[in-house]
């Protein structure tokens, strides 16, 4: 049975990266004007194309290098928590680990093997934050600790964020990442409250913000990702989609994001493919064991919009007081006009 | 107590619950782990009842405007303070709602001092109405000695 994929060992793709980057470098000015907001003020998106990946791993290692200097650096002992139930995280001991999401690791490639239409595949997928477009973790963090930026990313501010893990919790992948022993909830209840600060890829602002490309895009040495305008992002999947028979996730997920994949395999096939142990939201089907082999890895199944109850009910809202309104001006004319009457 | 008084005070303990549950408190300090209390810990379930009461809640707030209006000449320096933070949780309150509707943006910055500030504004309304009611100055509008 053929393999679909790549014969290149790590150590001699590392040799052509080399070369590959100093092309890159050269063309960059050619992309960086991709590196901000777009010039119609579009959020942006990007768009990864997984059949050219091959796994190599450059954009992890380009992204730890990157950010490193954002990475937590912990205070310890940690505060004991109250409750006891409470508990640490602590990553600051593992930060070499790359096969997963974590405080010290915002992007991993998922290596995935999977028989579709008679041919075993090895699907390479680089996985990180899908930047929603109307994002739950943004949404409902209490602090506004975690928020969308006007280029479409979303990014949490370590200085405000406590470290509560409500923004994991409403994520539908599970995608930011604890440590505890930083941030500001040590110098307010640090027993009671808060229990560190979550993590996870903001597409590089930083770099951004200077006018470059994040560095996992740039890095890339098969130009696997992407990045610009949503709507053109959108516009090339669906063209790559038609022009490889392709399929597609991450523009109706979770209500919209802007981190488009397409994939020469199903992804229904690529999620079973997957180990088993979680369901959409998280919550526990399989063993513990199972769970925690699937813990920083986020599936790839269908997400509905999150928001369709609040949006309803959002209608209600702003009519409500006008509502309100009219029935006391209501209610104020009658009497009135009985006290009138009365009068007269 | 007369009826409605209670069904407002219901309205402001789900107000506040629901609120509060926004913040991961009720998980960590077992409140969610009391038999039928689990909805307190999933956040979805109670941003859509923050919703839901808000605008029981506006719809209140509004009828209480248009009463208070032809009398505004009369509203006591308490009740001047409890409308100015009742409009700030109102006007806060608004925009979160905007902010999270699909498609709208409010940025980062004023997210957070809208989302501080309706925090604020509750924990001072709600000091403010056990103080006035301690001192037993709650009345909105003074009373007339005519009536």
């Amino acid at each position: 049975m053929p393999k679909n994929t790549s014969t290149i060992s790590r150590r001699s793709f590392l040799r052509g990266a080399a070369i590959v980057g100093a092309g890159a470098l050269a063309a960059a000015p050619a992309v960086s004007r991709a590196g901000g907001q777009s010039e119609s003020g579009e959020e942006l998106a990007t768009l990864l194309d997984l059949s050219k990946c091959i796994g190599c791993g450059a954009c992890v290692m380009a992204c730890r290098e990157a950010n490193a200097e954002r990475y937590p650096e912990p205070t310890k002992p940690f505060p004991e928590m109250f409750p006891a139930r409470v508990k640490a995280e602590d990553w600051s001991d593992k930060r070499g680990v790359d096969d997963r999401l974590t405080p010290y690791n915002w992007l991993f490639v998922d290596h995935i093997t999977v028989n579709h239409g008679g041919e075993e595949h090895e699907i390479h997928m680089p996985r990180r934050c899908m930047h929603c477009t109307n994002p739950p973790c943004a949404n409902l963090c209490p602090w506004g600790a975690a928020a969308k930026q006007d280029n479409g990313a979303v990014t949490i501010a370590p200085d405000i964020c406590l470290g509560g893990s409500k923004c994991k919790d409403v994520c539908p992948w599970d995608i930011p990442q604890r440590q505890t022993g930083v941030g500001l909830y040590l110098d307010l209840l640090p027993r009671f409250a808060g229990n560190g600060v979550m993590y996870k890829c903001d597409r590089c602002q930083p770099r951004m913000a200077e006018g470059k490309l994040p560095a996992c895009i740039e890095a890339c040495p098969m130009d696997v990702q992407e990045i610009g305008p949503r709507s053109e992002i959108i516009a090339k999947a669906e063209a790559l989609v038609r022009e490889t028979g392709g399929y597609i996730y991450g523009i109706e997920e979770n209500g919209g994001t802007n981190t488009v994949y397409v994939s020469p395999v199903p992804f229904e096939a690529l999620e079973a493919a997957r180990d088993k142990g979680k369901d959409a939201k998280g919550h526990g089907k399989g063993s513990q064991a199972q769970q925690q082999n699937q813990a920083g890895r986020p599936h790839l199944q269908p997400v509905g919009s999150p928001f369709e109850n609040e949006n309803m009910f959002a209608a209600a809202v702003f009519t409500a007081p006008l509502a309100g309104l009219a029935a006391g001006a209501l209610k104020l004319f009658r009497k009135a006009r009985a006290n009138h009457e009365e009068e007269s | 107590m007369r009826m409605r008084t209670l069904l407002f005070i219901l309205l402001m303990a789900a107000m506040a619950v629901s609120g509060f549950g926004q913040m991961p408190i009720f998980k960590r300090y077992y409140v969610a782990d009391l038999p039928g209390m689990a909805w307190t810990a999933d956040y979805y379930f109670t941003h859509a009842m923050h919703y839901v009461g808000a605008a029981i809640l506006l719809a209140l707030l509004g009828y209480a405007a248009a009463r208070l209006a032809p009398v505004a000449g009369r509203i006591t320096l308490s009740g001047w303070l409890r409308i100015v933070l009742w409009a700030t949780i109102v006007a806060t309150g608004l925009l979160r709602v905007l902010k999270n509707l699909p498609d709208m943006h409010l940025g980062p910055e004023l997210t957070l001092v809208v989302d501080i500030t309706h925090l604020g504004a509750v924990m001072a309304l709600g000091m403010t109405a056990l103080a006035v009611r301690l001192v037993g100055k709650s009345a909105y509008v003074k009373i007339s000695r005519e009536t």
